[in-house]
């Protein structure tokens, strides 16, 4: 049935992998306001748990367009595991 | 809108912990009920795409950028329901992972972009729909993006009001105004992710929704 194929799907993802390392690198919305309203100070991600890939980038590797395309693959790859069997979760 | 640890004080952050796992538990209940077996890689593909996704930062007016949330699509395609699973799969890879929101606050941020983004952008997709059933599909989606990234902001600005981090009328101006444009930027892409699938998997429109 070639309607039903995903393909589209995965080179869709391909193609938009490959811009990750072009992303803005300017503070979303939220980091905007708390820069403007002087709460950004309050941030403490990272003193519970240290990733080694926090901010998408490889520690070891240079935060460099490779390892933000590289991270964002393995990132790609857990989210589809999860999702699906986030779903299936009685029956694992 | 990711919030990090330390902008929510410990009653707000475990109250929409609570409230968030409840409302997966019955995500994931309806989704062993409901969810036929040959849909669930389909989600998963969803997933993984709204995850690509939410790294693209657009630059917006002011210094600022933000991305794609991508509820409010998925809710249109699987339902609000199907919705939470998605965002919450992605939330807890952010958070984990990448320490793209913290982890006393991720209870939050599923809140505000799964429960608040997905409820909010499918229930307004379906009263635009119905009031122009014809051709008001796009127009639709357009505006269930902007509303649910609108009202996801506004919810994370009442909870940092209530956790004393930012007075309640100056957050609440100022994020709801940064995140006009991150919203309509928001309701484009899910025009052009609605062309695609028309394009491509026109069948994909046509679910049932979950």
């Amino acid at each position: 049935m070639p309607n039903k194929a995903s393909w589209p799907f995965w080179l869709l993802i391909g193609i938009l992998i490959l811009l990750t390392p072009f992303a803005s690198e300017l503070p979303d919305g939220l980091e905007r306001v708390a820069h403007d309203l002087g709460f950004m100070k309050q941030d403490k991600t990272g003193a519970i748990i240290s990733s080694p890939l926090a901010d998408y980038s490889i520690s070891g590797l240079a935060k460099n367009k490779l390892s933000t395309a590289l991270a964002c693959v393995v990132g790609v790859v857990l989210v589809f595991l999860i999702s699906c069997s986030i779903a299936k979760w009685r029956s694992l | 809108m990711h919030i990090p640890d330390g902008f929510l004080d410990t009653k707000t952050w475990v109250s929409l912990y609570l409230v968030s796992a409840g409302a997966i538990g019955i995500s994931v209940n309806r989704a062993n009920r409901q969810m036929e077996d040959k849909r669930i890689p389909l989600m998963g593909v969803m997933a993984a795409f709204v995850f690509v996704a939410q790294m693209l930062n657009f630059p917006v007016a002011g210094g600022t950028s933000g991305h794609f949330v991508g509820a409010a699509f998925i809710a249109i395609l699987l339902g609000p329901w199907a919705a939470l699973l998605v965002i919450t799969s992605i939330l807890l890879v952010q958070c984990l992972l990448f320490q793209d929101g913290g982890l006393t606050a991720l209870g939050a941020n599923i809140f505000n972009m799964g429960i608040v983004g997905g409820f909010i952008g499918f229930y307004s997709y379906l009263g635009i729909s119905y009031l122009f059933p014809k051709k008001g599909l796009l127009a639709a989606a357009f505006l269930a993006g902007f509303l649910s990234v609108l009202t996801s902001a506004t919810a994370c600005a009442l909870e940092l009001a209530f956790s004393g981090t930012v007075p309640l009328m100056p957050g609440l101006i100022a994020i709801s105004f940064v995140h006009t444009p991150i919203g309509l930027g928001e309701g484009l892409i899910n025009i052009g992710a609605i062309l695609f699938l028309q394009k491509t998997r026109p069948d994909l429109l046509e679910l049932d929704r979950m």
